[in-house]
């Protein structure tokens, strides 16, 4: 190894450092924001020294440069664009659309490298097939997320049967490839994969996302490790690893906070996306109905207050509103936290990043394991938007949410429901706090319901 | 097996569990940031297509080069761009 190599394996091995400090630094909120600079620092360099390595190489054509210089800053202006403009409700599909494209850049480099041997045969094949699927799969999803293809499972004619049959094609063609590794075949595999991943994809639920977009991140991790495999290339092996790692976390524990086995999942055919109201019977048996001014008391005469935002929230984007009423609450004396559910918008963490644009300080954004504990203590318990994940029969055998992790709002005093109706959630059942004696329904929109809330609060402050 | 591909695999299974520990202790606050960060890190991919511009020279091959450097490039300037964006939201009470 010349003292060339040498230095060049060196810095790569300081930025892929770099990649995991930054990612030990996003582990709490005070410090996420530098880990995230510091692995865009150490992306940078790894850059600027391919570049020099390519310099340093001087086979690299006139046209070739030209094609990747332009192709690159086209792609980086648009990818900033994209960044700059996306509102916070959009975050999902955004983080979809460039999965995507980094699942299809992965792809093209086994496409387009010229590498022979077993190694870069299989591991080529494998980038091919995971990053084919990632980058088709990514985009049905980015599509679904932002209502352009219908967020309900889409079930095509014998897809599954098609998707294997396409999967076995793909592998016979790797074969055929071989260790030559024959661009016509390798071109036939990728178009397998394309239609793999729209396959895979169309049948998955709306609701299911969070799950869906933690998995094809994995996926795009992998493609890009097996893409280093191709090259040789240290950096894309172990970044490709790290994200494999982040994704495959996410998915367990997106799956395991949906109460669903992954495999259930990436079968498809379950749920709607978002749920229909059902009117209200007149005197439904059991159900207390609260006026937005009588509810608005009860919480500015509360010491503790929690609030507990759902999907509903995220779906009418009632953030604002719900940040406005715990400032006003704060305000008047009252302490107030929000408890969120891992699965509560649609991607892992998604309600945080809302509540955070609607400047709720994190101190008060508090998970599961933080906020169950607190409920004992807790006055009253505004849920707004949240169905399915503060149903108590969670607790208890033999129904579709059993052992689902809950927000256990029924341990503290008092409970207030903002809901549009008594509509059932994801799971398709009655949520046995709507009956509680200590539930009091406010019917309205979480929008609408939050700024009567608010309204309401400020009166009898000022009062 | 050669001592290469054993190399590789050696560093792609370390990198793995490293990143399990790592990513294992981010609070579910975060995971969206998490998430989108990570996103960020697979543009690494971009390094790749910029060696592949020593073995290109057909026509076929300089299409494909310049939409991998797109794709790349999209992925690894706009994560980190919108996670940066993200990040700075996340204030503390002030």
């Amino acid at each position: 190894m010349s003292g060339f190599d040498t230095g060049v394996h060196l810095i790569y091995l300081a930025c892929a450092t770099l990649f995991v400090v930054g990612l030990h630094l996003m582990n709490a909120p005070a410090t996420a924001r530098r880990g995230n600079q510091i692995s865009a620092a150490g992306m940078i360099v790894a850059i600027a020294t391919t570049a020099v390595v390519l310099i340093d190489d001087g086979r690299s054509g006139v046209m070739a440069v030209t094609a990747l210089t332009v192709g690159a800053v086209a792609g980086a202006a648009a990818g900033m664009i994209a960044a700059r403009r996306v509102q916070m409700t959009a975050m999902p599909q955004l983080v979809s659309l460039f999965n995507a494209v980094g699942g299809g850049a992965a792809a093209l480099i086994a496409l387009g490298d010229r590498a022979t041997g077993a190694q870069a045969a299989v591991t080529g094949a494998l980038d091919v097939v995971i990053g084919g699927i990632t980058f088709s799969g990514s985009l049905i999803a980015s599509g679904k997320l932002a209502g352009q293809i219908p967020g309900r499972p889409v079930i095509v004619p014998a897809g599954r049967i098609l998707s294997a049959l396409l999967a076995v094609a793909a592998g016979g063609l790797a074969v055929l490839a071989g260790p030559e590794r024959s661009p016509v075949a390798l071109a036939a595999v990728a178009a397998c994969a394309l239609v793999i991943g729209v396959l895979l994809t169309l049948p998955i639920g709306g609701a299911d996302m969070p799950v869906v977009i933690s998995l094809l991140n994995a996926c795009t991790g992998t493609a890009v490790a097996m893409a280093g495999f191709v090259l040789d290339s240290t950096p894309l092996i172990i970044a490709g690893a790290l994200v494999g790692s982040a994704g495959a976390i996410l998915t367990k524990l997106m799956a395991d906070a949906m109460n669903r086995s992954i495999l259930a999942i990436v079968a498809g055919g379950y749920g709607t996306g978002d749920a229909a109201v059902v009117p209200v019977a007149a005197g439904a048996s059991g159900v207390r109905e609260i006026t937005a001014d009588d509810a608005a008391i009860q919480l500015a005469y509360a010491t503790k207050v929690v609030i507990v935002p759902g999907y509903g929230l995220a779906a009418a984007q009632a953030q604002h509103e719900a940040v406005a009423l715990a400032q006003a609450l704060t305000d008047h004396g009252v302490d107030v936290s929000y408890g969120i559910h891992p699965v509560a918008g649609r991607m892992p963490g998604h309600m945080n990043v809302l509540l955070a644009e609607a400047n709720a300080p994190y101190e008060q954004l508090k998970d599961l394991d933080e906020i169950n504990p607190a409920f004992a203590g807790t006055d009253v318990v505004l849920v707004v938007g949240a169905n399915d994940v503060t149903n108590p029969a969670a607790r208890r055998p033999g129904n579709p949410v059993s052992g689902m992790p809950i927000v256990d709002v029924d341990k503290a005093r008092s409970v207030i429901v903002i809901k549009r109706s008594l509509g059932h959630g994801y799971a398709g059942i009655d949520n046995e706090l709507y009956t509680d004696p200590k539930t009091a329904m406010l019917f309205a929109d979480a929008k609408a319901g939050l700024a009567a809330l608010q309204a309401a609060v400020h009166v009898y402050a000022a009062g | 097996m050669n001592p290469l591909l054993m190399a590789d695999l050696t560093v792609f299974t370390l990198a793995l569990l490293v990143g399990f520990e790592v990513i294992s202790k981010v609070p579910a606050t975060l995971h969206t940031p998490l998430m989108s960060g990570a996103n960020a890190i697979h543009g690494v991919v971009l390094i790749g297509v910029m060696l592949l511009a020593a073995t290109t020279s057909t026509m076929a091959g300089y299409v494909l080069l310049a939409v991998a450097a797109f794709f790349g490039a999209a992925n690894v300037a706009g994560g980190y761009a919108v996670t940066d964006r993200m990040l700075a939201m996340f204030r503390s009470r002030s």
